[in-house]
């Protein structure tokens, strides 16, 4: 019996290793462990032993019936990694195929800019205000210390609708607007669609953007705007932009500046975008004038405060590397993709 | 305004170099556009003469001249005709280099040695303006003696730096040559030397030759006039003729010269009118009569209106007063006897003379801008002074001044820590004091007090804010410090709506679309390019042209027009968003300001596209917005833009907010678009209006839902809005919702019929619904269909 059971251990080991896959492996385990299998008749006959020799028998079948169970579970789970690895393997798929196209279109890059513009003021305390683009000569020029007879309002420049009503010229009559609804403090910018009666060239539109800046408050000065104006600057074009405040003049700020930066393209070393000085200029600023807080309600004893202008269509050429502003307004969708 | 350096070095010092002269200058107000020098690129070409001239043996067309250069004599082979033996001429020498980087090599023309060339004033790069003949066709004659051998840049004065500064409209000062030596004297901390103005013993008496009327004193507050005899016409001086034609001026003869050097050297426009053409040796300032007219400098014919200030003889004008001259009194070689006028005219009356006349001069500008009430008189001494100094004539004894304005300078009182407060800065009044002398303000200070006295040329001061500026600049702005604002803390943030507006962005983002960025006017013809009558739109009254003259009241065009040009340039697929605004006016002609709309405007083409894609985008929009329970889409047959079958109107509520579908095939024509194209137009604002993104958390299902398919035959004019309409009525409360997943038309539908698939979900919040329940509704919803829709089971 000893040696039976022995036999079959061995045969079944045997032949399990041979197995190649698991309908066969099946098969063996009928063979041997099923109801009429070789294991269980050998069983079976264990009732025929002497009482004495049972347990030593019996337990060796056991240790037989475990093993091959053992090699059989064993060998199955090899033989089902081989299946499943196989399956994997004829599923291979060529991950060097682009992706499925997921339609998504693009702000357009005057937009995105403004946003980024946006947020930096934001972060600065402003606010956002608008105002219209079919404007009054009142608040277009008159309010601004521009009167009828100033020499800076050229006419070749502005679109007349009527002789009181115009299209903006620029932002700035946002300001006096503003100052008539709202009490200090003020802390606006003012994004917007401009018009100037230019040809259209690669650096002339006459439809453009700006965004207009305007602080009034108790105590504000001209260091405050130079403070303001350097962080926006390090802000969009990064922290190691220099600023450069030019005097200048406009009707309706004094003291007046012009801001430079140094050259987004070539960092201050010179080149064709700056002229090769190193400096490109990107707003005009100043000190409001009293006349203009005059105009706004505001009592120009107490408070005092500061505008800036910003051509939205510049930057966003500076910062994209763009070298015609026709681009911005034809609309071509592979030129909007790349941004 | 172009300076030439040796000239403002003639009144302050300069002894930096001109790079950091233009930086320094630019830094205190007076922007340098930049520096040319006419001479850049001329190198190694001198003055030689002409001894002898010889044929060429081999070409006819060529000559053999014998050249003395100063220290030897050289020969030359040119081709040029003009040449005389005698002549002075320039002569590049071997290794010149002549400007577009020529350089001259000894050669052989012919068989015969050249040893350089005789250049013309082209290949020096010169004009008349610059050296009057340089322009002919050949050899550059010199008209002057120059030492043999000199450099023709020394020569001809082509070395001159010539800086440009840009002169801001309040600094009418700093149109002239000293008004800069000023700013460049307080700037580099350096000292003026004016020129001093003598006009030397004269003879005669202006009032016997001359009468000066001033009826219009308001408009010509100063008039000056000197009379000069025995006027000796001829060309001025070369350094005369240089510095103008640097100054970009060109010149013309002494008289005229003069009139112009003293004006960018002062600031000050003269004239000067042949006296002997003067009806009755009488001037007279006064408006212009009713249909005057006169021929200008210019040899133009000009209408004066009655509100145009003239120079007039006893009969006719003979001058538009501060813009230009009339040729009926002009200097020609003949003028034996001048008069020269120098004045000042009011600012605003120029400009809109000039304005109207579309004639703008050297003397306009100036006088646009304001002129020293001092300075009439000032420069038409100083024009005398050249005068006598070039010989150009005798000056007649003493000056008519019609004077008829305060000449006592303008006072201003300030208190000096407004200066600080305003600029954030700490300075002691005796250092604002330095700074306000130094740019020739009087100045007193006297406690919290500055007394301040304003130089007449300084026409732009007015108050403490100008002062203020004035310190800063030549403090230097880049002195003050960057600080924070102190004050109120203010929360920078969007306002909801503004929020909203850029989400909407997003969302349209998100579903494929571009933005795009078109212009707010178009030409009136675009309307009937999408077949529509002209409604009442905001016209430009002085447009770029016809096509750009009115303001938009749709943004349809613009996206069809963009659309097109992608399809044109092979875009095969395009799909497009624009947020702009529309101008409708509220009355015409305009009052007040039109209303201004933002409305949305969605565009696209493109093979797979079809209108339930564009729809699929707006209730997209309108879900996100809170809205797209409330929006109701109708069929439109009627909108001429629009495909009478493929077009819907949206309202919201009671509310239209626009129209969505495909495009005529004919507007699509007109813009060349022979293709499906889909487009929707929506009022932006009143979207925003309405939105409402408040979101309230409702319990989670907690019974089961039993869900039903129905498929039904309808009439084709049935819509699904109406069938889901009735379904939701008819079910009540316990219908979920409704999914339209299948229509159908063809075979096994009857012609005219379609079939419409839905799946119907109910569930009650409270238990589980019983099948016998829900058969009932089931059959109460397919009763109710066939009732009003006439809708059969399928
Ligand atoms: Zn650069």
């Amino acid at each position: 019996m000893r040696q039976k059971l022995e036999n079959i251990r061995d045969e079944a080991i045997e032949n399990i290793s041979k197995v190649k896959d698991l309908d066969q492996l099946e098969r063996l385990r009928l063979k041997y462990l099923g109801k009429k299998g070789e294991l269980t008749q050998v069983l079976r006959g264990m009732g025929k032993l002497p009482a004495e020799d049972r347990p030593v028998m019996g337990q060796l079948a056991n240790e037989v019936r475990y093993l091959i169970e053992e090699q059989m579970d064993e060998h199955k789970k090899n033989l089902e990694d081989k299946l499943l690895n196989y399956r994997l393997k004829l599923e291979t798929i060529d991950v060097t195929v682009p992706g499925t196209n997921i339609e998504r279109g693009n702000l357009h890059p005057l937009t995105s800019v403004l946003n980024e513009i946006i947020d930096i003021f934001i972060g600065m305390g402003f606010e956002i205000a608008e105002g219209p683009e079919v404007e009054l000569d009142y608040y277009n020029f008159e309010a601004l210390n521009i009167p009828k007879s100033h020499p800076s309002r050229d006419v070749q420049d502005t679109f007349y609708i009527t002789d009181e009503i115009l299209l903006r010229t620029h932002t700035s009559p946002v300001q006096v607007r503003t100052m008539e609804v709202q009490k200090p403090p003020i802390k606006i910018i003012v994004p917007g669609r401009v018009y100037r009666s230019d040809d259209v060239d690669a650096t002339h539109s006459p439809i453009f953007h700006q965004v207009e800046g305007l602080v009034v408050d108790e105590h504000i000065t001209m260091a405050d705007l130079k403070g303001v104006l350097d962080v926006f600057v390090k802000e969009l074009f990064g922290e190691r932009t220099q600023t450069k405040f030019r005097p200048h003049y406009f009707p309706f700020t004094e003291p007046s500046m012009e801001v430079d930066a140094t050259c987004v393209t070539c960092g201050g070393e010179g080149c064709r975008i700056c002229s090769h000085t190193g400096w490109i200029e990107i707003l005009g600023a100043g000190m409001i004038h009293p006349n203009v807080l005059k105009y706004g309600g505001i009592d120009s004893e107490k408070y005092s405060g500061f505008a800036f202008g910003l051509g939205l269509d510049r930057i966003a050429n500076l910062k994209y590397g763009i070298d015609d502003i026709r681009l911005l307004y034809e609309n071509d969708i592979r030129f909007l993709k790349q941004f | 305004m172009l300076v030439p350096l040796s000239w403002l070095k003639e009144y302050v010092d300069i002894d930096i170099s001109t790079e950091e002269l233009c930086d320094r200058m630019t830094m205190t107000g007076s922007n340098v556009e930049g520096v040319t020098c006419i001479g850049d690129g001329i190198e190694g070409v001198v003055v030689g003469k002409i001894l002898k001239i010889d044929e060429h043996p081999n070409a006819d067309k060529l000559v053999i001249c014998s050249v003395d250069v100063g220290e030897k004599v050289i020969q030359v082979v040119t081709g040029a005709p003009n040449v005389a033996e005698g002549d002075l001429v320039p002569v590049a020498m071997e290794g010149a280099r002549l400007p577009g980087d020529v350089t001259i090599k000894k050669g052989k023309l012919r068989g015969i040695e050249s040893e350089g060339m005789l250049c013309s004033g082209d290949e020096l790069n010169l004009t008349d303006q610059d050296y009057d003949g340089a322009e002919i066709d050949g050899i550059l004659i010199l008209r002057e003696e120059y030492p043999l051998g000199m450099d023709i840049r020394e020569a001809l004065l082509l070395n001159d730096e010539v800086m440009e500064f840009e002169i801001t409209p309040n600094r009418s000062d700093c149109l002239s040559v000293i008004g800069l030596a000023r700013e460049a004297a307080t700037t580099i901390e350096s000292t003026l030397k004016f020129p001093s103005i003598n006009v030397s013993p004269c003879t005669g008496n202006v009032y016997n030759e001359v009468k000066v009327m001033v009826e219009d004193t308001k408009l010509c507050p100063r008039y000056c006039a000197r009379v000069i005899k025995d006027i000796k016409i001829e060309d001025s001086p070369l350094w005369m003729r240089r510095r103008l034609a640097n100054a970009g001026i060109r010149p013309i003869n002494n008289i005229v010269d003069i009139t112009n050097y003293v004006m960018l050297e002062m600031g000050q426009p003269m004239h000067a009118f042949d006296l002997d053409k003067v009806e009755d040796r009488t001037i007279v300032v006064r408006k212009a009569k009713e249909g005057e007219k006169i021929t200008t400098l210019d040899d133009v014919d000009r209408e004066l209106k009655t509100n145009m200030l003239v120079i007039a003889d006893a009969k006719k004008p003979i001058g538009i007063a501060g813009v230009m001259g009339g040729a009926n009194t002009e200097i020609t070689d003949n003028t034996n006897c001048i008069i020269l006028e120098s004045a000042k005219f009011d600012g605003p009356s120029v400009r809109f003379t000039s304005k109207r006349l579309g004639l703008r001069s050297e003397a306009s500008t100036r006088f646009e801008k304001g002129i020293d009430i001092n300075l009439p008189r000032k420069a038409i001494d100083r024009a005398a002074q050249l005068i006598q100094e070039l010989g150009a004539g005798t000056v007649v004894d003493g000056i008519i001044d019609v004077l008829n304005a305060d000449t006592n300078p303008r006072e201003l009182e300030i208190r000096w820590q407004d200066i600080n407060r305003l600029l954030g800065l700490e300075l002691k009044p005796e250092e604002m004091v330095k700074i306000l002398k130094s740019l020739n303000f009087g100045v007193q200070h006297r406690g919290d007090i500055l007394d301040i006295v304003i130089p007449s040329f300084r026409l732009d001061i007015k108050g403490t804010e100008d002062i203020a500026e004035e310190v800063a600049r030549i403090y230097g702005y880049d002195n003050i410090p960057k600080t924070l604002m102190r004050g109120t803390e203010s929360r920078g943030r969007k306002t909801k709506r503004q929020k909203l507006h850029d989400y909407g962005k997003d969302i349209l983002v998100g579903s494929g679309l571009y933005e795009i960025i078109t212009y707010s006017f178009v030409s009136p013809k675009v309307y009937a390019m999408i077949d529509k009558q002209m409604p009442e739109v905001v016209t430009i009254s002085n447009p770029l042209g016809e096509d750009q003259s009115i303001m938009r009241t749709t943004l349809i065009p613009s996206m069809l027009e963009v659309l097109s040009r992608n399809r044109n340039r092979k875009v095969d697929r395009c799909s497009l968003f624009e947020i702009g605004r529309i101008f409708i006016p509220k009355t015409l002609p305009l009052k007040e300001l039109p209303e201004e709309r933002q409305m949305l405007c969605i565009g696209m083409y493109g093979d797979e596209l079809n209108f339930y894609n564009l729809k699929g985008i707006v209730q997209m929009l309108f879900r996100e917005f809170g809205i797209l329970e409330k929006a109701e889409f109708t069929p439109i047959t009627t909108d001429t833009t629009f495909h009478p079958g493929r077009t819907a109107s949206i309202k919201i509520g009671d509310t239209y907010i626009g129209i969505l579908g495909e495009i005529h095939p004919k507007v699509g024509e007109n813009y060349g678009l022979n293709i499906p194209v889909l487009i929707a137009e929506l009022d932006y604002d009143t979207i925003l209006d309405l939105s409402d993104t408040q979101k309230y958390y409702k319990g989670l299902p907690k019974f089961p839902a039993v869900e039903r398919d129905l498929a039904i035959i309808v009439k084709k004019e049935v819509l699904a809005a109406q069938l889901e309409n009735v379904i939701r009525k008819s079910a009540g409360d316990i219908l979920e919702d409704v999914k339209l997943f299948d229509i159908y038309e063809g075979d096994q539908i009857p012609e005219g019929y379609k079939s419409m698939a839905y799946s119907l979900i109910y569930r009650a919040p409270d238990r589980t619904l019983k099948y016998e329940e829900v058969d009932a509704i089931h059959e109460r919803i397919i009763k109710e269909l066939a009732e009003h829709m006439g809708a059969k089971l399928r």
